[in-house]
């Protein structure tokens, strides 16, 4: 197991993720090409920019625009083909797969389109389930567990299993296993895309309160409008380029 | 971290507890073959062990042939005659007792009954040697085995069989060509080992059997038994020398005969009841392979199902080594399971056939470990190639898996 001197070159201090230090996330020229000679895709065609500890960012665009592919680089499962991602002051390019593992484990929260909670396991088994690979203990876990669902107000329903939860409920526990292991980034990746509008609002504002009461640094997928006013900052992508950014802290 | 693995894996067995129990169907009959196969073979060992201490522990057995097993070339040896008995007798005093021994099958006809037998062609100290008892009449005296009269003992069967009911002493029976009197009614030595009947048999005195019945002077075997235990050794060595001179075999070169004690005899058997036993064992050890490889298929159609759980734990954090850890664990936890089933299911069979087959029941913890051992084993072996591909699966993909 490497997981203890991987961890030492990863400095699990969270003290510097703010607004002193380097930016939390810098993408510097970053392509990602898929394929060679006639065939050659290129999902990420040289794309710059910052994200701050503390900010609620929305990336958009339409399929195919390089959204995804910057949002699974943003969640180290993917790596710049050219140029580079640096987390925290890391250039992840330099890392391994397990240092990256550690790095999701650590200091990175999923939220999906799908929701993507362990099926036939109780709400607050799927909590500890990020906890149990940060060697938490049983008490600790629990303890934590149940703080993430009071924070998500699904309080009482720790014993559901997804079957027996609403989609909106669904993507509540997902939330709460997202941010149960106390994240630097959460990345919610078209969050809403499975909820009808008046949950996807209730998802948006829980969204945008994590951000304005825990300082927790989003960033989201979306290509609704609305949905992507709850951001302070935009990011527009086309054929793998960023074409506008907009600052709408105003409008928050 | 392991405690939460196996937790993890008991949960995931639990949760398809019907397809784990069938995925470990060839496990369990592999471990519960080999299982009976063995302790029915230990218990068929014991058995013999102490059959042969039955048959008299301090007995030897004389046999021609320059082989030191049994079934040598006894062929190319000259056979024994009476008057070797004869000498033996009257050179060594610490025989107890001596008995030549033929056999060869013949028809047994009694009124309207008739079976093939054993005919034996001996001596009255026959029953002293082989300690067998008459439950009725008597042996033959030394005028009617000086005679070559008809008469004859027969085994417990033949009574059963051909004189239901009745005591055959007096009675005359056909055997082979000559009609012979009833003398004595051998006890009942129970099944002997390989299915053969003990008791089966008619014993007639050795001349009768060499003039009416052989045609021939030969003597293949002679049985000497010594009036203790430890008198085994001392008496196998004067019977040697005493064979040796009369075989006139040169000094220094290997007799044309065997002096064999029964824990020799019992030797033999052992080792072949051994190579039996591994043998079977080798063939059920095959199911094992066989239900290693339906782990396998179950695990990999596992990971395929699981793909998506597979991709979210690797983007919660998961490393590579512990999403195959998982899978390893849950596939030799499966496999251990089954071993463990196999183990009792076994255990309760040979329990059950053994009075079936008349062989105690010998319970040896060791196989059963190193059956369970194994079993864990074929799990680990056939759970480490679907282990890893669960392990290298690209998250990305696999949390669109679908």
């Amino acid at each position: 197991m490497t997981s203890s001197s991987a961890l030492a070159d990863l400095s699990l201090d969270r003290s510097d993720d703010g607004v002193s230090g380097p930016p939390l996330v810098r993408f510097e020229n970053v392509y990602k090409i898929y394929g060679d000679g006639e065939s050659q895709v290129r999902a990420l065609d040289g794309v710059s920019f910052e994200i701050k500890s503390g900010e609620f960012v929305a990336v958009m665009g339409a399929s195919g625009s390089g959204k995804s592919t910057t949002m699974n680089m943003l969640g180290c499962l993917d790596v710049p083909t050219r140029g580079q991602y640096f987390f925290r002051g890391i250039d992840v390019a330099t890392l391994s797969s397990d240092q990256l593992a550690l790095l999701r484990r650590y200091f990175l929260g999923f939220v999906f389109q799908g929701f993507n909670l362990l099926a036939r396991t109780s709400a607050l088994e799927n909590l500890e389930l990020p906890l149990i690979y940060q060697r938490l203990d049983k008490a600790t876990r629990r303890r934590r567990a149940m703080e993430a669902l009071d924070t998500v107000g699904l309080l009482g329903r720790e014993h559901h299993t997804p079957a027996e939860l609403s989609g909106g409920q669904q993507q509540r526990v997902a939330i709460a296993r997202a941010i149960v292991t106390r994240p630097s980034l959460l990345l919610a990746d078209e969050p809403t895309g499975n909820l009808d509008s008046a949950r996807s609002h209730e998802i948006m504002q829980l969204l945008a309160n994590l951000n304005k009461e825990h300082g927790l640094t989003v960033v989201l997928v979306t290509h609704e409008d609305d949905i992507a006013a709850y951001a302070h900052r935009r990011l527009e992508f086309r054929d793998g380029k960023i074409i506008g950014e907009t600052d709408v802290q105003h409008a928050a | 971290m392991i405690g939460n693995t196996l937790i993890m894996a008991l949960n995931e067995i639990r949760r398809n507890i019907l397809r784990s129990g069938l995925t470990v169907l060839g496990i369990v009959i592999g471990v519960a073959a080999v299982i009976i196969i063995v302790t029915l073979g230990s218990g068929t060992t014991a058995q013999v062990g102490s059959e042969i201490s039955k048959m008299g522990s301090n007995m030897l057995t004389l046999m021609p042939g320059g082989n030191r097993r049994m079934g040598g070339a006894a062929g190319s040896s000259p056979p024994f005659e009476m008057a070797d008995v004869e000498a033996l007798r009257r050179e060594v005093p610490d025989i107890a007792a001596i008995a030549p021994y033929a056999q060869r099958t013949a028809q047994v006809i009694a009124g309207n009954e008739n079976r093939q037998s054993n005919v034996v062609g001996t001596t009255g100290e026959f029953i002293i040697v082989r300690n067998w008892n008459l439950t009725s009449g008597r042996t033959f005296t030394l005028a009617e085995e000086q005679s070559g009269k008809a008469v004859c003992i027969v085994g417990s069967t033949i009574q059963t069989d051909m004189f239901p009911g009745q005591d055959p002493i007096g009675a005359s029976i056909r055997v082979g060509k000559i009609s012979c009197e009833v003398i004595g009614v051998l006890e009942s030595k129970g099944q002997v080992m390989f299915g053969g009947d003990q008791d089966l048999v008619v014993a007639l005195p050795i001349r009768t059997y060499q003039r009416r019945l052989a045609g021939s002077d030969r003597i293949p075997q002679i049985f000497i038994s010594a009036f203790t235990p430890e008198g085994l050794g001392p008496l196998k060595e004067e019977v040697t020398n005493v064979m040796r001179e009369r075989r006139r075999v040169p000094e220094g070169e290997e007799s044309n005969f065997n002096v064999l004690d029964m824990t020799e005899v019992s030797e033999v058997m052992e080792s072949t009841i051994g190579v039996m036993t591994t043998f079977l064992s080798a063939i059920a050890g095959v199911s094992l392979l066989v239900g290693g490889i339906g782990i396998m298929n179950i695990m990999l159609v596992s990971v395929t199902e699981r793909t998506r759980e597979i991709g979210i734990r690797l983007a919660i954090g998961a490393t590579e080594q512990e999403v195959m850890m998982q899978f390893l664990v849950e596939a030799a936890m499966l496999s251990a399971f089954g071993g463990f089933a196999g183990i009792v299911i076994g255990l309760a069979g040979a329990a059950a056939v053994a009075p079936a087959i008349n062989v105690p029941f010998v319970f040896e913890p060791f196989t059963a470990f190193l059956a369970f051992a194994f079993s864990a084993i074929v799990g680990v072996v056939f759970g480490y190639m679907p282990a890893r591909r669960a392990a290298r699966l690209n998250p990305i993909e696999a949390l669109r898996h679908e």
